[in-house]
């Protein structure tokens, strides 16, 4: 198990990975893949069960990135636990690559689920909690959620599914960076107050800071215990790890020039140990 | 012919005898299950049955997650709110990822009748027929049903099965079996071809006899696979008679009239008319008069046919 300052080390690594991608392909979203970049080194380095070597080991944790245009950081995530070879990201988005611009789990392996539109992660997540029950498996699944996404109606379907059927094995995580493509969650259209949503639809609710390993740690362990369907609201930073892309909408979906790049990769250099 | 019974009663059928030979064959519904029938599957499978309410989109989303786990799911609710509201989610969650969910569309078709536009299916066909990977089968009776429900089983990818709620007369036998991508000749011809899926194909059989009396020799192909499409019976037919009109309970854009249309006129260019909703939405009433109304009767397939023909 890797000590709090190497899951650091490996999260700057991440957003290096992150710019690297959505550099080479001159598009891409480093505003949201950066806010959940602890949420996923923590998963994959201390929550899941899987098995980089077997990509379909049929005993695997599941993960369903709902928020898939944050797809550049979980390639990084599996890139570095060893599902492909980093080299790839350079292809990211072009012609060919396996790493498409919202993930294919038919091209790349690591991925549980093909995704992209956005609403659908929940009740994916649900239909593979409720197969694991059927088969009484121990497996778990995990689904990353938007705050901005929280607005389509079907994400609130599946969480009233989530608690009739008690799918305890499922715990959603919601990457509440507060800011979506055209402004603040609260502006755009306001999701709040999120715990109150949550607990009234029946899951276990726990807040984390979603930028810090031990909180995250915490939180995951909590919802490994809990009998019923759980959610961790990880409070984050949009853009989080180069100042000028921190709170704020223009970095949703934004390539960054040569010298804005420049300027990213020095400040998150900056902070490896 | 004289056995009338509502296509749907085969659909229960069939996922009754799927959920007793195959043990990864789960049901989902969308409280409906009574009136579909399906219910019946969840008193003999309650462990494989369930009941997610009025929500199709999260429906459809949770067969997709069951079928990435390696289980079979039939979902099953009006086919107006499967293929039009939960368009994204089998587009996206199933095409995409090319899984094996069963999408089982009731209320297809203004035959529906007093229900009304609302649930009544005139857009689904053509919904899903444009979508990569997805199978399209429009039963004729409700032995071709549950024939339909139990070739589905062994199909790779997904598939839409259409059925209705009106009772229609039976054209097959149990023992009849469907293979996805073949139509069915019923009846031979020399001078037109009918071509019908769902519940025009007993209309068609009935057109013919009607075109018969006036010295036409008309064939009816039972299209009930309108993707893929059974080309090469198509094609001969054409070829051998020479015109072709499709009847089918469904928007005249997008369904079978679309999908014979596209092939003939790239393979063997011969005139093709169709009877179908002509660009309208459906109404109340008893179905058979509604079906009047809109022109889908024997004797409008009829007519038309002995219009080409002049």
């Amino acid at each position: 198990m890797l000590d709090n300052a190497q899951m650091q080390d490996l999260a700057l690594q991440v957003r290096l990975d992150v710019l690297e991608m959505i550099r080479a392909a001159g598009s891409g979203h480093p505003g949201g893949s950066f806010s959940a970049v602890e949420t996923l080194v923590e998963l994959y380095w201390n929550v899941m069960k899987i098995r980089p070597e077997d990509p379909r080991w049929t005993g695997r944790d599941r993960f369903i990135l709902s928020k898939g245009h944050a797809c550049p950081a979980l390639y990084s995530v599996l890139a570095r636990k060893g599902y492909f070879d980093p080299a790839e990201f350079l292809t990211f988005r072009k012609l060919g690559s396996r790493l498409q611009g919202h993930p294919n789990m038919h091209v790349l392996p690591g991925l549980d689920a093909s995704t992209g539109s956005l609403g659908q992660g929940l009740s994916l997540a649900c239909g593979i909690a409720h197969g694991m029950k059927l088969d009484d498996r121990e497996s778990r699944v995990f689904c990353l959620l938007g705050d901005g996404e929280l607005q389509e109606g079907s994400i609130w379907e599946a969480a009233m599914t989530a608690s009739h059927y008690n799918l305890k094995q499922l715990t959603a995580i919601v990457d509440r960076n507060r800011i979506q493509l055209d402004g603040t969650v609260s502006e755009v259209m306001e999701i709040e107050p999120l715990v109150d949503k949550w607990l009234a639809f029946g899951w276990d609710v726990v807040v984390a800071d979603g930028h810090s390993f031990p909180s995250l740690e915490k939180a995951f362990e909590h919802c490994a215990q809990t009998p019923f369907p759980s959610v961790i609201i990880a409070d984050t930073v949009k853009g989080k790890g180069v100042s000028f892309m921190e709170h704020t909408f223009l970095w949703h979906g934004r390539c960054p020039d040569d010298k804005e790049y420049d300027a990213a990769v020095g400040e998150i250099r900056g902070g490896l140990s | 012919m004289n056995d009338l019974k509502p296509t749907r009663e085969g659909y229960v059928e069939g996922i009754l005898q799927a959920g007793r030979e195959n043990s990864r064959v789960v049901v989902i519904e969308g409280d409906v299950s009574r009136s579909i029938g399906s219910a019946s599957f969840g008193e003999e499978f309650p462990d494989r049955f369930f009941n997610l309410g009025v929500s199709e989109q999260d429906m459809l989303g949770e067969a997709a997650g069951l079928a990435l786990e390696g289980f079979i799911p039939f979902v099953g609710t009006y086919g107006v709110f499967l293929a039009g509201r939960a368009w994204d989610q089998i587009r996206t969650s199933i095409c995409y990822m090319n899984l094996d969910v069963r999408i089982a569309g009731a209320h297809g078709g203004v035959s529906v009748g007093p229900d009304g536009a609302t649930h009544q299916a005139l857009e689904d066909v053509a919904l899903m027929r444009v979508l990569p990977n997805m199978k399209v089968l429009v039963p004729a009776d409700s032995n071709q049903t549950r024939a339909a429900v139990i070739a589905s089983l062994e199909a790779d990818g997904p598939v839409y099965i259409r059925f209705g709620r009106n009772p229609v007369p039976q054209i097959y036998t149990s023992d009849d079996k469907v293979n996805i991508g073949k139509g069915n000749l019923l009846k031979d011809g020399s001078d037109i071809t009918l071509v019908a899926c769902g519940a025009m194909v007993s209309l068609s059989i009935e057109a013919a006899a009607i075109l018969g009396g006036m010295g036409i020799s008309a064939g009816v192909i039972d299209m009930i696979s309108v993707k893929p499409l059974d080309r090469e019976l198509l094609v001969g037919q054409a070829g051998k008679t020479g015109a072709v009109v499709v009847a089918e309970d469904h928007q005249v854009t997008g369904g079978l009239f679309g999908a014979v249309a596209e092939t003939l006129c790239r393979e063997l260019p011969v005139p093709v008319d169709t009877v179908a909703m002509q660009n309208t939405f459906g109404t109340s009433g008893i179905p058979e008069r509604v079906m009047e109304k809109y022109g889908l009767t024997a004797i409008a397939i009829a007519e038309k046919a002995k219009r080409m023909l002049q």
